[in-house]
This record gives structure tokens, C-alpha cells and sequence, in this order.
């Protein structure tokens, strides 16, 4: 497994809302990916629109980087205004190198109490004797120092973020190449990490990742309502949809979006909206008629922590009681969560592929911190699903919308097709559409609509199964990298577990995971919610250990690789 | 072309479906299922080019009476479907249709900004006034002093106005019918049909179950005294001050229908060579 907790650097840039923490953590990433190293940058802000306090948290390591790890190596301040409020998400200790400016002020209690190294670089007053030179880009050059980057590297990055040329550009050189000149002087230095050639790699965000997932798997047509922390994946597929041949709507809001989606794949086009927590609470009435229609949908729920407007900018795994249970009606669909900010691709374009071939509305849970996550991975393996809606041909005989077959799926008539008319109904239905409230007609329509998903083939990629032993950790979604880090790090001291995470959430795979957990004697449960959603969940619908324990907390906090060893240590060894 | 190969003209007929209507007797949705299939019939366009979206009520009912292709959704939401299919599929003729309790109460979000939106379709309400599916309630459309289990002694409440709403939002073509005159529905939804942009054809249907004083109404409809301008601003006075039964074309605007946005082509691969370092 990986050692990405023993050979990374992690990176903490905070500063107050304009000051530009975001540009240089995005531009530290660039680099490094740039000079052949990987790794992953996520963003924190409070809620303000523009002026709060924001925190740029990068991990940078050889190989790639899914998760943050335990601790921060460096915390550099470009202004300490309310950095306070990360203190929780940015753990440091003695071993941290504490970087302020010491014309902004003394460093907050919170962070000077963890006995780091102090180191006060003067960012503002180097920048001042720079023309157009700003502190954030003298933190670049010593964040990039710290990290071993070339200044090559640095500078291509500032380029091509920048893109303009010119004085801006020449400005912000100077003032990277002051801060690594003021990193040198000060002879600091951590271990140096070992770049790869880079061939291909891609940076890419969650968000990005699920929209080209939804290109790449046919999707056409989208309706947009904006909400954290969804909004990128609409902007993206704004630009994206039209130059593939695809459209996108912006509605008036998420009963609109989702109805509107529907619509557009009744018409036999692809269709996806993308929303989080409250906009989904909206959108399930429409997604019950999806199912009871058969109208192939894809809905993207990028969770925040919940309920209510909660925490709109920040990240939980709180929404898997909505996403299974949040239909009325006995209203089969699917559900699946990727794994990794990378994976929002592949799980996204999976989405699709079920969607279309099972006519389900299929939704696909990531979260904030992967959604709103950029990572350097290398190019994406291009995976093709054999993606397509059965459909009936012109002027069958006897056309029947909702005929019982063997799986269950029905041929579905675009409209168009002659002779095959029929009415879409969220109304029960007869096999031809025919609105029935007759007890045959709608056993007969249950059971083709939970048999056409019990009978489907989800593939391998109904779950990540990883190592040997004879226990194991059950997790899902963003939990993933952690449970992955905290794993090899319990096999590095002996003990031995399997990872099992579920990239399949509905229909339930009972049999898979027993034949997945064979001879596994304990299992622990990791997720990120308070009440436990996803163990209650596999008590309920998967035969388990009698030995399994959860470890289960809300969000906003990330799951740390640290904590979760500790209960795999306690709950798992022998 | 030759005459033995010609394609046969379609009837009305030709358009209805063989499902007999859960609507009561003497509603007035039977003549304006009739208005639909004769307009149909004027524009000669192939049932399955044709689509009926609609949402919930007794009115909603009527994409399956068509012999087009029907889509029967959830409660308020029909005018968010039909643009959808629309956008999806700009070749297909797409029809809206359903109530005033479905389109101006718990649809009313969608209506203004389906009216802003300007998307080629026509939005047909039939308006009684009345929930009539649960039984008489009072609708957004209903008098004030209308008398009713739900609300003893009428709402007090000003009723909607959809056709000044429409034509303030944004609506491209807004018209007044009666079902009693099918004919004459027939016409004004074709006129829609053919306007650019989204057209709103309100047609007073009369409930004769929970209200049965609107069987007055054959009586109290007259054509509209004056041709329609393109002026919102003439429509709206004209609307605001008319009594609510005068029947024609009150507003045919010149606004560009929605366009989505267009991009030079490229495949997916150009696409994702953009992520890459």
C-alpha cells in the first residue's frame, strides 16, 4: 500500500480574503506537479463571499495523494486576521514550521501553543521593495524553497496562472524569487521529496472530474440551479456541454432543474443536473417520478455538512439517508459515492452507464472536500462503458412502454418514433401506460422496477477491495484515503485488514461484500457522520461479523489517517 | 407528387387516443381535448412529432386522451419538463397543458420564468378556477368570496391574473379562449403553436361540478374588441382593464426565442487535454 503519510509535505497558506493564499497554494500545487511531484489541494474559507478568512491546504508527496494527512509541516501566514478559526483544520506540532509575517502581529494562541518553530519572515516588506510585488507571492517562493522546487518550476506556474504577461508577470517572478532568497538566508530546509518524470499528469478538481465524467459518458443535456458546493461541475459543463454537441439551462430552481432534466432524457437526451444537501431535499418528489416513469437521470449530490443550510462550504457523508431512503414510495434507484477526488470521474461516468441502460435516476455522492479538491494524478485510464438506452424501434406491434421482460427494462420509445406513442406517467401504470390503480398492475410494475436493478451486473466496480487479512475496514466515499493511509500504516506495525469500500451504495450487494469479508472475523466501520448512517445501513441490509464496531464523527473536520489507525489499532488487532 | 402516393391528410381524429377521460360530464377539458386535436389537425404535423407535457390536476390528464407523445409528471412542474424536452429536442412540437391550481399555485415559479425564459412552446391552462381533482378548493384564480370547506366564506384574496403576469414576465403571445367555442380554441392554439417563442393560451373551462355557476359563462364571453398589438405595454391596460371574458389574441410580441449557448465543435479528447499539466 501507500507511504504517502512517511514521504509528504504538507502545506498550510492562510491569510485574510484578497490577500491571495488561494492563488499561491494553487500555484504551489502547479509547480510541483510541474517539477514531477503529486499532490492535492484543498481549499478552506468561512462563509463570506469575498473577504474572510481563507486557508489553502496542500499535500504534496512523489506519489499521489488522496487525503490530508495528520499534521502540518508548514503553516505560513500572509496576515493572521481570524486564522484562529482554522485551528482545528490545521493540526500542527513542535516539529511544524510556523512562518508569519511580523508586521501583521504576534502568532494566535491557538497555533503558538502547539510549541512549533516560529519562523517570522517579513513577506510585506519584501514585497513593498518590489514594484507591483505582492506578499503572496513571496510566500510562494519560500513555500516553493521549502518544498524543494526549482524556481523554473515556480515561475511557469505563476505563468500560467497569470496568462497575462508583462509587468504583473515580471512582479510576481521578483517577489517569488525574494521569498526564496528569504527562505535560503533564514536556512530553513525540510527533506527533500523525490520527483518522478511527469508524463501526462493531469490536475483536475473533484467537480471538474465529475463533469468530464458526465461528458465522457454521453450525458447532453444539463439543467443548473447554483449551490455550494456543486456550483463548479455546472459552471464546467457551461462551457464544456456546447462544444460537444450539448446543452445547458440554467432554472429557476432545483424543482425546475431536475424536472427539466427529465424532460430532456424523456426526449431520449442524456441528462444530469448537479446540486448538494437542501437542493436534493428539493428534487426527490421528481426523482420518485423517475423511477416510477423510468426516465434515465443522473443527479450529482455533492454533500456539505447538514441539516438545513448547515455548512454549506465545508464537507460530511451526511446525505446517505436522503440518497437511500429520501424517495416515498417503495422507489428502487441507484446510488454510488466515489472514492477519491480522482475517482469522481470514473463513479460520475458510471452514473451514466446505469442510468441509461437500467432507465433509473442513478445519484452519484461526492462531497465538498472532493469536490472542491484539486489533485495532480496521471491521465486517466479512458474507460468505455458499453452505454446504451434500449430503445424501441418504429411502429412495433402492440408498443407496450412498461412490458414485463426478463431484466426488467423495457424498450423505451423516444419521441419521434412512429407509431410507438405513449404517456410518461408518475401515475401506476399498466405495462402500456395506461394509468391503473389496480392491485395486478402495480405489483406487476414494483417488481419489474426492483427486479431490472437486482438482476443488473454493477461489475468490479461495485467497491475498491484492497489487501488481506482477516479483518477489515468498511468505508465509503471520502473516507477512502484516509481508511487507506491508516491501513498501511497498521501493516507497517503488524497488523494485517482489508479495505473494502463501496463505490455501490443501492441496491445493497449482500452477497458480494460476504463474499468480499470471507473469513474476515472484525470489521470496523468508517464514515463521516454523526449518527452512523452507513452502519446502520449495513446492519440492515448485509449480513456482518458479529465483531463490527464503527467509527463514525460529523463533519466539517476531514477524517485524519492518525485517528482512524488508532481505532483500527484498538477495535481490529488481535 | 403523384395523388396514389400522397400522404392522407390527418383528421382530428387522428390525434385522440382510444382512453375514455376520467374527466365528470359536461366538463369543459372535452372541448378543449377537442381545440387540441383540431389545432393538430390544422398544422398537419405527425402525431409523434408532437408532445403533451403536463403536470397534476383533471386538466393534467389530457396528454394521454392525444394520440401524441405524453408526458404526465409531478404537481406544478409540467412547465420545467416541456422546456427540457424542448431545449433537448427543438424539432419536436411541445405543448404544455394543465390547470390554474397547477400553473399559477404551485407551478408559479416556473410560469414566470418560463415566460422570461421565451422558449418556443405553448403553455395551454385550463383555468375554472377551482381544484377540482380534490374536490373544490379554491385555486390562485378563484373569486374571493368563492364558499368552500377550506376556506368558509371565500379566501379574501385577490386572484391571480395570469394573463398580465405573463405578459410582465415576458411571454411572447398571450391569448384568452373559452371551451365552449372549440373551434375557436382550436385557433388561437394554432396561432400559438406558430408564434416564435413561448405562447400562453388561457382557456376558461368551466367546472361544472364544484362550480356550477360557471355554466353562466357561455353568456359572458365575447370576442375581444381590438386586434392584438405587439405594445406589452397597450396589452397590459388593455388586460388589466378588460372583465375577463373577452376571447382572442390580447398580445403577439416580436422577442427572440431562447437560444442555447453554441460553441465551435470539439471532441471530448480536446476537451480533456485542457487538464493536463
Amino acid at each position: 500500500m501507500n507511504d504517502t503519510a512517511k514521504r509528504s509535505l504538507s502545506f498550510a497558506v492562510v491569510g485574510s480574503g484578497g490577500a491571495g493564499v488561494m492563488t499561491a497554494g494553487h500555484m504551489l500545487l502547479d509547480a510541483a506537479a510541474r517539477a514531477g511531484l503529486y499532490g492535492l489541494m484543498s481549499r478552506s474559507s468561512g462563509p463570506q463571499i469575498r473577504g474572510g478568512e481563507a486557508a489553502a491546504l496542500v499535500r504534496l508527496a512523489p506519489g499521489p495523494v488522496e487525503s490530508h494527512g495528520d499534521r502540518f509541516d508548514v503553516l505560513l501566514a500572509v496576515d493572521w486576521q481570524n486564522a484562529h478559526r482554522f485551528a482545528a483544520e490545521i493540526p500542527i506540532d513542535d516539529a511544524t514550521l510556523v512562518i508569519g509575517d511580523p508586521g501583521e502581529g504576534a502568532v494566535p494562541e491557538a497555533f503558538a501553543s502547539a510549541g512549533a518553530r516560529i519562523v517570522p519572515l517579513p513577506l510585506k516588506a519584501i514585497a513593498k521593495k518590489i514594484p507591483g510585488g505582492r506578499p503572496n507571492m513571496v510566500a510562494l517562493g519560500a513555500l516553493g524553497a521549502l518544498a524543494g522546487l526549482e524556481a523554473d518550476a515556480l515561475a511557469r506556474a505563476i505563468e500560467a496562472t497569470l496568462q497575462k504577461g508583462g509587468d504583473a508577470l515580471t512582479a510576481s517572478r521578483t517577489a517569488m524569487m525574494a521569498g526564496m532568497a528569504a527562505v535560503a538566508e533564514a536556512g530553513l530546509a525540510l527533506p527533500k521529496l523525490t520527483a518522478t518524470r511527469a508524463n501526462g499528469r493531469w490536475a483536475i478538481s473533484g467537480n471538474e472530474a465529475a463533469g468530464l465524467g458526465a461528458v465522457r459518458g454521453g450525458i447532453r443535456f444539463v439543467a443548473a440551479y447554483p449551490i455550494t458546493p456543486a456550483t463548479e461541475i455546472l459552471e464546467w459543463l457551461s462551457s464544456a456541454l456546447p462544444r460537444v454537441g450539448g446543452t445547458l439551462v440554467q432554472a429557476e430552481d432545483e424543482l425546475a432543474s431536475i424536472n427539466m432534466a427529465i424532460g430532456a432524457s424523456y426526449g431520449g437526451v442524456p441528462s444530469l443536473t448537479a446540486t448538494s444537501g437542501p437542493g436534493l431535499s428539493l428534487m426527490t418528489e421528481a426523482m420518485g417520478l423517475a423511477v416510477a416513469a423510468e426516465i434515465p437521470l443522473v443527479v450529482v449530490d455533492v454533500m456539505r455538512g447538514g441539516p438545513s443550510t448547515g455548512i454549506p462550504t465545508k464537507s460530511e457523508q451526511a446525505d446517505l439517508n436522503i440518497a437511500l431512503y429520501g424517495l416515498h414510495g417503495d422507489a428502487p434507484h441507484v446510488v454510488v459515492a466515489p472514492n477519491s477526488v480522482a475517482d469522481c470521474l470514473l463513479t460520475t461516468q458510471w452514473a451514466v452507464h446505469l442510468a441509461e441502460t437500467l432507465q433509473v435516476p442513478t445519484l452519484v455522492l461526492p462531497d465538498q472536500s472532493m469536490g472542491q479538491s484539486r489533485v495532480v494524478l496521471d491521465r486517466p485510464a479512458d474507460i468505455r462503458f458499453a452505454t446504451r438506452r434500449l430503445v424501441a424501434e418504429a411502429a412495433p406491434a402492440n408498443y407496450k412502454r412498461y412490458a414485463l421482460t426478463e431484466g426488467g427494462v423495457s424498450p423505451m420509445a423516444i419521441p419521434g418514433t412512429r407509431g410507438a406513442v405513449y404517456t410518461a406517467d408518475g401515475l401506476e401504470h399498466s405495462e402500456r401506460g395506461t394509468p391503473s390503480s389496480q392491485a395486478a398492475d402495480h405489483l406487476a410494475q414494483l417488481d419489474k422496477r426492483a427486479n431490472k436493478l437486482e438482476q443488473a451486473d454493477y461489475s468490479r466496480y461495485w467497491a475498491e477491495i484492497e489487501g488481506e487479512g482477516d479483518v477489515a475496514v468498511v468505508t465509503w466515499g471520502s473516507c477512502t484515503a484516509p481508511v487507506r493511509e491508516a491501513l498501511a500504516r497498521a501493516r507497517a506495525g503488524g497488523v494485517a485488514a482489508k479495505l473494502v469500500s463501496l463505490r455501490l451504495l443501492a441496491p445493497a450487494q449482500p452477497e458480494r461484500l460476504a463474499e468480499a469479508l470471507a473469513g474476515v472475523k472484525r470489521v470496523l466501520v468508517v464514515e463521516q457522520t454523526h449518527s452512523g448512517q452507513f452502519y446502520r445501513y449495513l446492519r440492515s441490509a448485509y449480513e456482518l461479523p458479529a465483531e463490527t464496531r464503527v467509527f463514525h464523527r460529523p463533519g466539517p473536520l476531514p477524517m485524519r489517517p492518525g485517528e482512524i489507525h488508532r481505532k483500527i489499532v484498538k477495535e481490529l488487532a488481535a | 407528387m403523384n395523388i396514389a402516393t400522397a400522404p392522407k391528410p390527418f383528421s382530428a381524429n387522428d390525434y385522440k387516443s382510444d382512453y375514455k377521460p376520467v374527466w365528470c360530464p359536461g366538463c369543459g377539458d372535452y372541448s378543449v381535448l377537442l381545440a387540441f386535436t383540431k389545432a393538430m389537425a390544422a398544422l398537419q404535423r405527425p402525431p409523434e412529432e408532437i408532445a403533451v407535457v403536463s403536470g397534476i390536476g383533471c386538466s393534467s390528464r389530457i396528454p394521454a386522451y392525444t394520440n401524441c407523445y405524453g408526458f404526465h409528471g409531478v404537481h406544478g412542474r409540467a412547465l420545467a419538463v416541456g422546456t427540457g424536452l424542448k431545449v433537448a429536442r427543438p424539432d419536436l412540437t411541445v405543448i404544455v397543458a394543465g390547470g390554474d391550481g397547477d400553473g399559477f399555485s404551485i407551478g408559479g415559479n416556473h410560469f414566470l420564468h418560463a415566460c422570461r425564459r421565451n422558449i418556443d412552446l405553448t403553455y395551454v391552462v385550463m383555468d375554472n378556477r377551482v381544484y377540482g381533482m380534490t374536490k373544490g378548493q379554491p385555486s390562485p384564480t378563484t373569486e374571493p368570496d368563492w364558499d368552500s370547506a377550506l376556506a368558509p366564506g371565500g379566501t379574501g384574496l385577490r386572484p391571480f391574473h395570469p394573463l398580465v403576469i405573463a405578459l410582465a414576465s415576458g411571454a411572447n403571445f398571450v391569448a384568452r379562449g373559452f371551451s365552449g367555442d372549440p373551434n375557436g380554441a382550436a385557433d388561437l392554439i394554432v396561432q400559438a403553436i406558430k408564434h416564435p417563442g413561448f405562447s400562453f393560451v388561457e382557456i376558461l373551462s368551466p367546472c361544472v361540478t364544484f362550480r356550477p355557476d360557471q355554466r353562466e359563462w357561455g353568456k359572458m364571453v365575447h370576442p375581444a374588441s381590438v386586434a392584438p398589438t405587439d405594445d406589452p405595454a397597450r396589452a397590459a391596460r388593455r388586460i388589466m382593464t378588460d372583465d375577463g371574458f373577452n376571447i382572442g389574441v390580447l398580445y403577439a410580441g416580436n422577442r427572440a426565442p431562447f437560444k442555447p449557448q453554441q460553441a465551435a465543435p470539439a471532441d471530448v479528447a480536446a476537451i480533456e487535454a485542457e487538464f493536463a499539466l
